[in-house]
Formats: C-alpha cells, structure tokens, sequence
C-alpha cells in the first residue's frame, strides 16, 4: 500500500460520514402480517374435529398407498425419459435446416401439445377400437395385448412430454451465441460435433431449470392416469378413502408425499444446476479480477 | 497453375450479397505464404465479411477464392462451384485458424480445454499429446498460469490471446483475423498485437482484418483498402500510408489517424 492509499482509507474510516442502511419497517410489517395469517389458519384447522389428525401416520407407510407411490414415480421417470429423448430429437430436426424434418417437428409439436393430456390418455387407451391388430410379416399382433392401461398412460404422458421438451431443449440451443458456432466451424467441427460436443452443454444449463420444472408437473399430471383404472398414489388414496371416509385424512397424506417427492427433485435440481453451471457465476467474477490484478502487477 | 503453388489465398472477383445489398463487389486479392496481409476499411466495406468467405463461414455468390491452390468450400466442374459435402468441407477449413473480435471461447471449458477440445475432438491429437501442446501455446501467448481458468475469469485480452492459442492448436497453414482487438479496452490492445508480431515474426501467414493503422504498418507486407465492397488500394503500408494513391484511402487514413493512440 502507498502512503495515499492509507491516508484515504483512515480519512474514510475517521472524516468522512458513514452510509448506515435504513431500518426495514415493511419487512416487519409483512413479516408480523404473515405469522399472524398463518396462526389464524392453524387455528382454524386444528380445532376441526372433523379430521383425525392420528390417522396419518399410519396411511403414510400403508402398503397400498407406497404402491400406489412408487407407480407413479416409475410413470414419471419413464414418461420424463421419453419426453427428454424424443423432445431432443424433435428440437434436433428444429433446427436441423432441413425442412421437411422442421416440418415433421412443428406438426409434432402442433398435435401433442395441442390436444388436452386427458383426451390423449383416453385416445391411447381406446387405440384398439380403430387399429384392432398389427400385421408385421406373418405375425398378427393384437393391439389390445400390447396397449394395455400403463403402455396407454405412459405413451399418452410421453409423448406430451416430449412435445413440451423439444421446445425447452429448442429454446435451451437457441440460447447459445451465434459465435460459439462459428468457433466450431472455423476450428474444423461438423455441425453435429458442434452440437454435442460444444453447444449443447452449453445449452444444458438454460435446459435443467424448466426440465425440472416439467418433471415436477409431471409428477402431478401423472395423476390424470386414474381415469383410464391405472392404480397411481392418488388413485389408491381415492380408494381407500371410499371405503373408510377419512377423506381429508388420505388426501393430506398424498400431498405430503407429493410435496416429498418434490422437495427430493428441487434439491436434486440444485445440486445438477451447479454441475452444470461450470465457467459461470460469482467465484468466477472474483477469480477474474484476481487474474487481471495478479497480470497488472506484473514487471 | 504453377504461379499460383506460392499464393496462400487468392480472391479473383469475388462477389456476395446479402439480400438486395451486395457486399462484396469483386475483390481481387493475393496473399503469398509467409505473408501478413492487413485489411483495413471504414465499417460496412465488406472487409469482415470477405474475411468470413476465405473460410467459408460465408458462402460466395460468384469469383474464385481459393486457399492453398484449392477452394475451401466449392468444388469446380465445367465452369460452375459446386459446394463440397460437410465433412470435406469441415476437414478443408480445419486448416485455416480464425480468431474473432468477440473472441468466442468456450465459457464452460477452461482456457486448457478451450485450446484442446478441437485437436482431440477431431482425432488430430491424443488427449495427453494435446494437453501437452496446449501447455506449450499457453505459455507462448503469455498464459502458462492461467490454463486452468475459464473465459469468465480472464481479461478480454487475456481471452483473445486464449483463443489464438486455441486456433495453433490446430497447425493451421493461415491465420484469419477478424478484428481481434476491437472489444478490447485500450489498455489491453497491447498485448493482444504483441503476439500477433511474434507469429508475424515466425513467418505465418495472416490475413488481418484490423483498425490498428500502427500495427499495419509496423507488421504488415502487404495493406489493402476496402471501400465499398472492392479493394480500392494494395500496397505497402508504408508507402500507403505516407502517401495513398486513392483519395478514398487518403481521406480513410486522415481520420482514422486522428482517432488511433501515438505509435509506440
């Protein structure tokens, strides 16, 4: 430090009046608003007499609502892994230049993601109606046999999927700059090592946060299956609230494990963002002016 | 075509239009091996954009321009250019390194990464051969300590001498710069042009879009005037800039004169 920059730091420190911030009175005031909202409705709620709050504990680990769970979350795995493989090949022929495959994508994109999600499940489920078998060479295939209730959810939720997801994954690539492709190009790549190995990393990071977004919508939406008889973790609970009348009771024990198994996939979420979020952020900003101090101080 | 086994680029007519524009309105240009040829012009003469058509970032409408004796992008029969599939193409402008003026790293990779993605990703190099190789560009342009930074971490002018490294990497037989120091601050310009005279120095052969009169003239063989999508003036920088020929180019020089820092 030379002597100028000591004396402006003690002329601060001892001359120069201090900044101090504001007391925040609307956060206060907001704050003592909400706690007492939230008193009010506790209140309210736990003097019902109409819920058996000691009923839940025990619903949340019966065997036929943790079947009913695990349904789902295989429904939503698969439904999310097909929405994200057929959504990148969709967003792929997107933006391939190519336009009868652009063409192929949007009329895709147009009918799955147009019609309602339960109209689709229906449609798969009543496939059989209008294509009773598929002939392949000699073999006669029923339709009925392949397409049964889950096959059904799980094309009709798949494919919605990926009609929402190649619009993600399409948004995630146009995210990209325009010269990080002509980098590509000068150094020698073909448009498609550009994409896998430079811009869709890239792209991953703007993809994961609306991916994760879906995938808790899906989590939800996978529930519309009990219309066509599949036995998901709301379904169970309708199920068993049919026969006992603990109505509330079962329904706050799905919510609960919803709201679980959401909790689980944001924090997933979280950790993923930051495995993605290589080269960008703070630490960078600090390590950057560090960098250029370090080479100013150079001889 | 014995003449032309010495020339690295040769433009004869080259024209491109955008649109109802035209931007290149037949640029005739010769660049020898070993050769620094600097492009100098006011902005919108077409200068960036013939720079893009030698690599074949930008495709021609009509003319030759061929690199090396052949042509980047096109493949000639009974008088037309036919464009070449993307693979040949890819390989073809593999040979030529570029550098920008936005120096378009990439962020997610450390400047290691950044010089030795394309040399791996393109089976030039085994991965420890081309750390190895990186290594020794990093260090060439100043930056053995910063191998393990990502582009967010360094000064622009420390990204673009990044990316000049990351164009070596690929042993290109021409180097295509594009402005490379006009996003810089003032005080990073320096460093950037200092390695640009040592490859100058090492005899590669550049073709350098700039606004850097000094450096023109101090490095360059050769000096071209673009005006409105043709080169107007060819010659050497110093003659050209003690006494252009063509009053577009003396008027150009006059005022860019004004503007650029003292000579060092």
């Amino acid at each position: 430090m030379t002597e100028a920059q000591v004396m402006t730091g003690l002329e601060a420190a001892y001359a120069f009046p201090v900044v101090r911030r504001r007391f925040p009175i609307g956060q206060f005031a907001t704050g003592f608003g909400a706690i007492a909202a939230l008193a009010f409705i506790a209140a309210v709620v736990g003097k019902s007499q109409a819920v058996e709050w000691s009923a839940i504990p025990a619903f949340m680990i019966d065997p036929s609502i943790l079947g009913g769970l695990l349904l789902t979350l295989q429904l939503t795995v698969a439904a999310m892994l097909i929405g994200i493989a057929l959504g990148a090949v969709l967003s792929a022929m997107a933006i391939s230049g190519n336009i009868v495959l652009q063409t192929m994508a949007a009329g895709f994109v147009w009918c799955f993601r147009g019609v309602p999600l339960i109209v689709q499940i229906f449609f798969w489920f009543n496939i059989a109606l209008f294509v009773p078998d598929l002939k392949l060479g000699g073999i006669d295939i029923s339709v009925n046999a392949i397409v049964t209730p889950a096959v059904a959810g799980l094309l009709a939720l798949g494919l919605h999927e990926a009609a929402n997801m190649s619009e993600v994954i399409r948004a995630g690539l146009l995210s990209v700059d325009s010269g990080q492709h002509d980098a590509c190009r000068a150094l020698g790549m073909t448009r498609g090592q550009a994409l896998r190995g430079i811009v869709l990393p890239q792209a991953i990071r703007v993809i994961i946060p609306p991916t994760g977004n879906q995938a808790i919508g899906m989590l939800k939406a996978s529930a519309i299956v009990s219309v066509i008889g599949m036995e998901d973790l709301l379904t169970r609970a309708q199920h068993i609230y049919a026969r006992n009348f603990l109505v509330i009771e079962l329904l706050i024990v799905a919510s609960i494990w919803y709201l679980a198994v959401t909790t689980i996939a944001t924090v997933g979420q979280h950790y993923l963002e930051r495995a993605f979020a290589r080269g960008y952020g703070r630490r960078n900003a600090a390590r950057a002016n560090a960098a250029v101090a370090a080479e100013d101080s150079r001889p | 075509m014995t003449a032309t086994v010495d020339l690295m680029v040769r433009a004869e007519g080259v024209r491109k239009r955008f649109g109802d524009t035209e931007v290149l309105k037949g640029v005739d240009a010769m660049v020898s091996r070993g050769e620094v040829f600097c492009l100098i012009g006011a902005s919108g003469s077409g200068k960036s954009t013939f720079l893009r058509c030698i690599n074949h970032l930008e495709t021609i409408d009509s003319g030759r321009l061929l690199v090396d004796g052949r042509y980047v992008g096109y493949e000639e029969r009974d008088g037309s250019l036919f464009e070449v599939g993307e693979r040949e193409l890819a390989a073809r402008r593999a040979e030529i390194g570029m550098v920008f003026q936005r120096f378009n790293l990439f962020p997610h990779l450390t400047a290691l990464e950044n010089v030795t993605r394309a040399p791996v990703m393109l089976g030039r190099m085994k991965r420890a051969e081309a750390i190895e190789t990186a290594r020794v560009l990093l260090a060439r342009v100043g930056l053995a300590d910063r191998a393990d930074h990502y582009p967010s971490e360094l000064s622009g002018g420390q990204q673009q001498r990044v990316a000049i490294a990351r164009a070596l990497a690929m042993a290109p037989k021409l180097m295509l710069f594009d402005e490379p120091t006009s996003a810089l601050d003032p005080e990073l310009v320096g460093e950037v042009l200092s390695v640009m005279k040592d490859l100058a120095r090492e005899g590669r052969t550049m073709v350098v879009v700039t606004h850097e009169i000094g450096f023109a003239r101090d490095v360059a063989d050769t000096l071209a005037f673009m005006d409105g999508g043709q080169i107007v003036e060819c010659g050497p920088p110093d003659r050209m800039i003690r006494e252009p020929s063509h009053p577009r180019t003396a008027a150009f020089l006059s005022r860019v004169r004004l503007a650029s820092h003292p000579p060092d």
